[in-house]
């Protein structure tokens, strides 16, 4: 796949480049810390950053998203029938997107497009996205990619790679939208000798940087029933406020409510993140709540990421390592810890 | 305030094997910088991770309601308020809790540290002579300590616990001539769009995650309001309306209750100055029946209470 090389102060020329071709969302910082948005111009556009506090998913699957209306007027032939919310898909560029937060859409696609369900408006926005990922040099303290199935140049969900070689961008095309991204662009330069082991070198030192955390290994052969039943979560879930910190920053958590919001005789249906750490997530209508306590809660979180899912899909976990959960837990749950107590409370045969 | 670590140790210890209590609730060591876990020790074996530093901000008090054992619980003078109202809600009898007393010099605000240090990551952090070293993989920065604690705590004038059993150190000097309400009033002034536009800025990034409310001791309810599901009686998006309800609602909510912990503010994920809502709130309690909570058991709030002679200006 091609090469080319796009100098710092050249960079500002092709974000405007394609933001005429494209809806271009970038990380901007707003307030206190970065989020994934539309630029305005190219000016706005931050890519010295760590990472975003909320993770993009929102570009996919936002918090609160119309999807039909509906009237309920009196005599209106219409009234009850759903009508699905028109929305945007134009193509656009997700721009500076961590490899890891790439991965994670495709985890999600595992929910969203499945053999018998294909979540039109999840399916629609993958198609016309193309995510052009910036490597991390210098991944986190609380970042284990390498340990999640990912890692800091992990090309598998990325179009295109950028690489920060201090002076300028290598851009590596990965897939055939990305080549073509990139033949489109005017202004890229011929790959400067070294660039290319440059970045290599880079990749190495943050994989060194970040090791391998933890191994899942040994959960793999657990019985599911055997970690349920085990006695840490006592001690895990104690902190635990089952706030939906965790859940709602995570890029691979993808659960949602779907609600009729009615005013007067118009009414929208909404869907609406939830999370399993909500004690409401599970209330079923007759009133038995199956997790009702915090510990089932917290419980449910890890082994659905950690062992029903690998178990289900023979795909590793559902989880990318970038750490957000690890640094805005209020209570610093840390999920690489809770990952080492599942994999060694094994009971190795003697 | 690390010194309290080998005094908590000592207490758990004898507490435990004293049978004076079944459980012991403090903080252990964090996995990442500026941060500590509360801590739920059962048995001896546990008793030496038990850990104490500026970044035990937490609410310990948070962990009380409804316990049904005997309780040996590190308490800042926040905490013990808390504790005072939970005595007064019900939620906890003093019979039940061994208080350790921790006098506090105000905790850390992470966030604002990790800001100050623009995106270098510290990786170790001593705390020594009001100062706070933060030692990354390739800096090192000293800041003052008084300039990197929490909002609430750089205006407290309860540092010390208010009941307690043991004390974990000697009593600290009160902050004297603090101006509480500096920030309520500068809201306050504003003219009533001003002030509309003011909160809806404030809580624009809100993503009803509830951090805030779950990190208070007095959200306790079995069901909160945004909870109740038969009928519904809030709106569950990020709309504005809905958004403002489960603020304004929650500030009542805790109206005459609230010790400003700052608890909420810690714990939201976007940054949200939460307690804009609740100093207002504090203010008006103490203008109106000249109440501060959690300094006694024998006075109830003002709001569940109900005098012939108390003020009402706010009937109209
Ligand atoms: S962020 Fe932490 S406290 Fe909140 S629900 Fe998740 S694990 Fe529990
Ligand atoms: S579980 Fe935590 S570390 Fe893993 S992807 Fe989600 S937020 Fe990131
Ligand atoms: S509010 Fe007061 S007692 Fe509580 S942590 Fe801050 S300084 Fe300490
Ligand atoms: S913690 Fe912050 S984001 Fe979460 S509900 Fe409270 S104010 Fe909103």
């Amino acid at each position: 796949m091609s090469e080319t090389y796009v100098s710092k102060e050249k960079l500002p020329g092709i974000v405007e480049q394609l933001m005429g071709t494209h809806r271009v969302f970038g990380p901007i910082l707003k307030g206190q810390y970065h989020q994934f948005a539309l630029l305005e111009e190219s000016a706005d556009l931050d890519l010295a950053f760590r990472n975003t506090r909320l993770s993009p998913k929102a570009l996919f699957h936002p918090h609160s998203e119309r999807m039909f209306e509906f009237t309920l007027e009196k005599g209106n032939p219409d009234a009850g029938i759903l009508k699905e919310v028109p929305k945007d898909y134009r193509s656009r560029i997700v721009l500076g997107i961590r490899p890891c937060d790439a991965y994670a859409f495709k985890l999600d696609d595992r929910n969203f497009i499945t053999d018998q369900f294909k979540d039109p408006w999840w399916v629609q926005r993958r198609e016309s996205t193309t995510l052009v990922g910036l490597a991390c040099n210098d991944p986190c303290s609380t970042c284990f990619c390498t340990s999640a199935g990912s890692g800091p140049f992990d090309t598998s969900s990325l179009d295109v790679l950028l690489v920060d070689l201090g002076e300028g961008y290598l851009l590596q095309a990965v897939t055939h939208k990305g080549e073509q991204l990139m033949g489109d662009l005017a202004g890229g330069e011929s790959v400067p000798e070294h660039c290319t082991e440059q970045a290599a070198a880079l990749k190495q030192s943050a994989e060194a940087q970040l090791g391998i955390q933890f191994n899942l290994d040994p959960v793999k052969q657990k019985s599911m029933v055997e970690l349920f039943d085990a006695p840490f979560w006592e001690d895990v879930q104690f902190s635990c406020i089952n706030c939906g910190t965790c859940t709602f920053l995570c890029p691979t958590c993808w659960c949602f409510d779907i609600q009729d919001e009615v005013y007067q005789s118009r009414g929208e249906r909404i869907r609406i993140w939830d999370s399993c750490m909500f004690p409401l997530f599970t209330l079923h209508g007759a009133g038995h709540n199956p997790r009702d306590q915090k510990l089932k809660r917290v419980r449910q979180r890890f082994m659905h990421k950690l062992k029903y899912y690998p178990d289900k899909y023979a795909d590793g976990i559902a989880c990318v390592g970038c750490g957000r959960c690890v640094q805005h837990c209020p209570v610093n749950i840390d999920i690489r810890q809770v990952a080492r107590l599942m994999a060694e409370s094994c009971v190795c045969p003697v | 305030m690390r010194a309290y670590t080998e005094k908590i140790r000592e207490a758990a210890k004898r507490l435990l094997s004293e049978d004076r209590v079944d459980v012991v609730i403090g903080f252990r060591k964090g996995t990442v910088a500026l941060m500590n876990e509360p801590f739920l020790v059962k048995s001896l074996d546990q008793v030496d991770r038990l850990y104490w530093d500026g970044n035990c901000g937490i609410n310990l008090a948070n962990y009380l309601p409804k316990r049904p054992d005997r309780v040996a619980i590190v308490a800042k003078g926040c905490d013990s308020r808390n504790i005072v109202v939970h005595l007064l809600e019900n939620q906890i009898k003093r019979e039940q809790l061994y208080i350790l007393g921790a006098p506090c010099h105000g905790m850390i605000d992470r966030r604002r540290i990790l800001a100050a240090l623009d995106g270098k990551e510290p990786l170790q952090v001593e705390e020594a002579n009001g100062t706070i070293k933060l030692i990354g993989r390739d800096f090192e920065e000293t800041l003052e300590r008084s300039s990197c604690l929490q909002d609430n705590c750089a205006i407290c004038i309860h540092r010390n616990p208010v009941v307690y059993d043991e004390l974990l150190g000697d009593l600290v000097a009160e902050q004297e001539n603090v101006d509480r309400y500096s920030d309520v009033r500068r809201v306050e002034a504003m003219s009533s769009e001003q002030r509309w536009q003011y909160f809806d800025d404030l809580i624009a990034p809100c993503i009803r995650c509830y951090a805030c409310r779950n990190a208070c001791p007095l959200c306790y309810c079995p069901t909160c309001f945004v909870d109740e599901s038969r009928p519904q009686w809030v709106g569950k998006s990020i709309d504005r309306t809905d958004t403002r309800t489960f603020h304004f609602l929650r500030a009542y909510h805790v109206a005459g209750r609230c010790t400003d912990c700052g608890a909420c503010e810690r714990a939201c994920p976007v940054g949200i100055k939460v307690r804009r809502f609740t100093k207002k709130l504090e203010k008006d309690i103490k203008e109106l029946y000249g109440y501060e909570v959690g300094l006694s058991t024998d006075e109830r709030p003002p709001l569940d209470t109900y005098r012939p002679g108390d003020p009402e200006p706010f009937f109209k």
